[in-house]
């Protein structure tokens, strides 16, 4: 008999009971992540059923999609900051948290943020935990080992009342990555180019497991930049193995374990990685070695090419002229003479300190380019105070970057923070889609540091040239 | 959920491979916090003029479109971000299934639960859909068969549990909430807690 795999150990510790063929599998959730956007219309559904919460102690609230990235000192300031229908939205979040006994993170606590932010932040996501939220990006938890996955509002219903989910097991596929990640070469380019290599559903019916040196040697916050963006490749979940860089980012974080509890906890994450003769339904071998920094040029994220090459051709296809049309680009054109309206770091893929540390790097003592609006928006509230005490707000806004409140902002413009028709936008985000960041607006998926390069010279730029 | 045994209409063809979530149900419709009216929003930025006019020669404001039961669309529908106003905006307009070569899993799993049949079939028949706007075909959830004017008959994959709870109009709520015993058991038994 073979051996399991990182991820069918952690299925089979969560299923209440098996999948048959006539009914799917019951899988406990560890950990659910609510914001305001997605969980609505499953509180209603609460409501008009009159069920409680069953788990309100697994569920972590937070504000970040229709949040304004100015200062909010309560829900009352939204009447000025906010739209009618976002302000109504947040208050109604917090309404059904305070309802239904849930904490909410919201303005005024310490611990808002991106939901997929905050959770690793402090310590709720954890190796070996299911873990599963309103919202697709919720794979960049599997950086952790754990099991994490986007639902529906419907199924966000089904855990509120039940703390349980149906469903079918999916295939899993590994990715090896081996070689050596020349330097300038970041995470944000190993997944934009894995998205590159097997496609926008190259991924679909599966779990991902990133494997290989390559991954072992990553932060995690680099972690979570790939796992993150496991959903453009259209697979159900990305998942990495615990290891110490996993046991020393989560000591000490507000919700670890403590004491013996903690001694326990890492023996069994470390008890959690795919065993030697562990099998899966597809592999892939991916060489780090002569990687480029990569840039989205298309309407998708598998659209992506070295920042040094220029546009491909697609050989005439029609949604690939499509494609090129809506970003205003031609076959042929280098890449790095695109110029560039508006620069974007921030996003669950990209936010996080070191994310900012390296756009301050590239910023310190240089210009955004005058024809270049930047807005740099951190993941959380902590993040944000970690980054000042560093500093690294002073670079920006000396460099004429504006320095903004935690939310997903510009990633998918909900709260104000909009592309103008036509402009174009170097994001560290996750999606490039047509209107993605406003209607009309074109998006070059990039990671901060050619981000942060892009915008000191007006066009899109290789940012090995400024490091 | 009203239960869903049938479907006998004419299709509309939305070609374009990749169709993703924010092209459905663009973010900026998703500050409703009901399901219903999203029919209105539907394909929103494909659909109306800068000034709100419908664009004549979309798919979707074609005389009768609103009579339209079924979309046919380019490979890989769905893909994108998990909001679950993408089907809510189909079903609201009016559509109960989807035909395609693939579905992203998020999509396929949220239209089920509503009431949209996510419907795969081979390419060569997908070809034809595509290259036929318009034509009446039959769905039927039962035998799991789609027929087309052409004589041809296709059978597609479809879970057994959801096509159970489609056919009787179920919402898996309730079979879940009949497993309270289990979950508390299992609360209670499995080896470490949360
Ligand atoms: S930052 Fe963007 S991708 Fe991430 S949760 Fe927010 S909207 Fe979604």
């Amino acid at each position: 008999m073979s051996g399991k795999s990182l991820f069918e150990k952690v299925w089979e510790d969560h299923l209440v009971s098996a999948e048959t063929p006539s009914n799917p599998a019951v899988l406990y959730i560890d950990l659910h992540l609510a914001h305001e956007v997605t969980t609505p219309q499953a509180f209603t559904l609460l409501r008009e059923q009159g069920l409680p919460v069953r788990r309100p102690d697994l569920t972590l609230a937070t504000l970040d999609h229709s949040t304004p990235t100015v200062p909010v000192g309560s829900l009352q300031d939204l009447d000025v900051l906010s739209e009618p229908a976002q302000a109504a939205q947040i208050r109604q979040m917090a309404k059904n948290c305070a309802d239904f006994g849930i904490e909410l993170h919201g303005f005024g606590s310490d611990q808002r943020g991106i939901v997929h932010v905050i959770g690793p932040e402090i310590g709720a996501t954890q190796p070996g935990k299911t873990i599963v939220c309103g919202d697709s990006h919720s794979s960049t938890h599997g950086a952790f080992g754990a099991l994490a996955f986007g639902i529906g509002s419907t199924e966000v219903g089904h855990v509120l009342a039940t703390q349980c989910l149906l469903q079918r097991k999916p295939m899993s596929m590994a990715i090896n990555f081996n070689g050596r990640l020349p330097v300038g070469v970041t995470a944000k380019d190993i997944i934009l180019a894995t998205i590159g290599e097997i496609g926008v559903n190259g991924g679909t019916g599966h779990v991902i497991e990133y494997r290989g040196n390559v991954i072992s040697n990553l932060s995690m916050e680099e972690r979570m930049t790939i796992c993150n963006m496991t959903i453009e490749a259209g697979a159900r979940a990305g998942m990495m193995a615990p290891d110490n860089t996993t046991v020393e980012f989560l000591a000490g974080r507000p919700q670890a374990p403590v004491g013996a509890d903690w001694d326990s906890a890492v023996t069994r994450w470390l008890s959690l990685p795919s065993d030697d003769d562990a099998g899966f339904d597809r592999e892939i071998d991916i060489d780090v070695t002569n990687l480029q920094p990569m840039v989205t040029f298309g309407t998708n994220p598998g659209m992506v090419v070295p920042v040094t090459d220029p546009v491909p051709d697609g050989n005439g296809e029609p949604s690939f002229r499509k494609a090129l049309d809506y970003m205003g680009l031609e076959s042929g054109q280098p890449m790095q003479q695109t110029s560039v309206d508006i620069v974007f770091v921030g996003s669950c893929t990209n936010s996080r300190l070191p994310d900012l540390r390296t756009t301050a790097r590239v910023l310190k003592g240089r210009k955004v380019a005058d024809s270049v609006r930047m807005l740099v928006v951190p993941g959380s509230e902590i993040i944000k105070q970690q980054a000042e005490a560093e500093g690294l707000h002073e670079i920006f806004l000396a460099a004429g970057a504006e320095w903004r409140e935690a939310g997903c902002s510009m990633c998918l413009g909900m709260n104000g923070d909009n592309l103008q028709p036509g402009q174009l936008c170097v994001s560290t985000s996750n999606r490039n889609f047509e209107g993605r960041q406003g209607i009309g607006g074109r998006t070059v998926l990039a990671s901060p540091e050619t981000a942060a390069a892009s915008a000191v010279n007006g066009h899109i730029t290789d940012p090995r040239t400024m490091l | 959920m009203e239960k869903l045994t049938h479907i006998h209409s004419r299709t509309i063809v939305l070609p374009q491979t990749d169709i993703d979530t924010d092209q459905i149900m663009p973010g900026r419709f998703l500050t409703s916090t009901t399901r219903e009216g999203l029919g209105e929003a539907l394909f929103a930025d494909w659909r109306y003029a800068d000034d709100g006019a419908p664009l004549a020669d979309f798919a979707l404001n074609q005389p009768g479109a609103a009579e339209r039961q079924v979309l046919v669309a380019g490979n890989n529908f769905g893909c994108g971000s998990s909001r679950e106003h993408a089907p809510w905006g189909l079903v609201d307009f009016g559509f109960r299934a989807v035909i395609s070569t693939q579905f992203a899993d998020i999509f396929r799993n949220n239209s089920l639960k509503n009431g949209l049949v996510p419907l795969i079939v081979d390419e060569d028949t997908h070809n034809w859909l595509l290259e036929n706007p318009g034509v009446t075909v039959d769905i039927d959830v039962a035998s799991a068969t789609l027929s087309l004017p052409n004589g041809t008959c296709r059978e597609f994959p479809l879970d057994g549990f959801a096509q159970h709870c489609l056919l009787e109009g179920l919402d898996q709520l309730g079979y879940l909430l009949n497993k309270e015993t289990e979950i508390s058991h299992f609360e209670q038994v499995r080896r470490w807690k949360p």
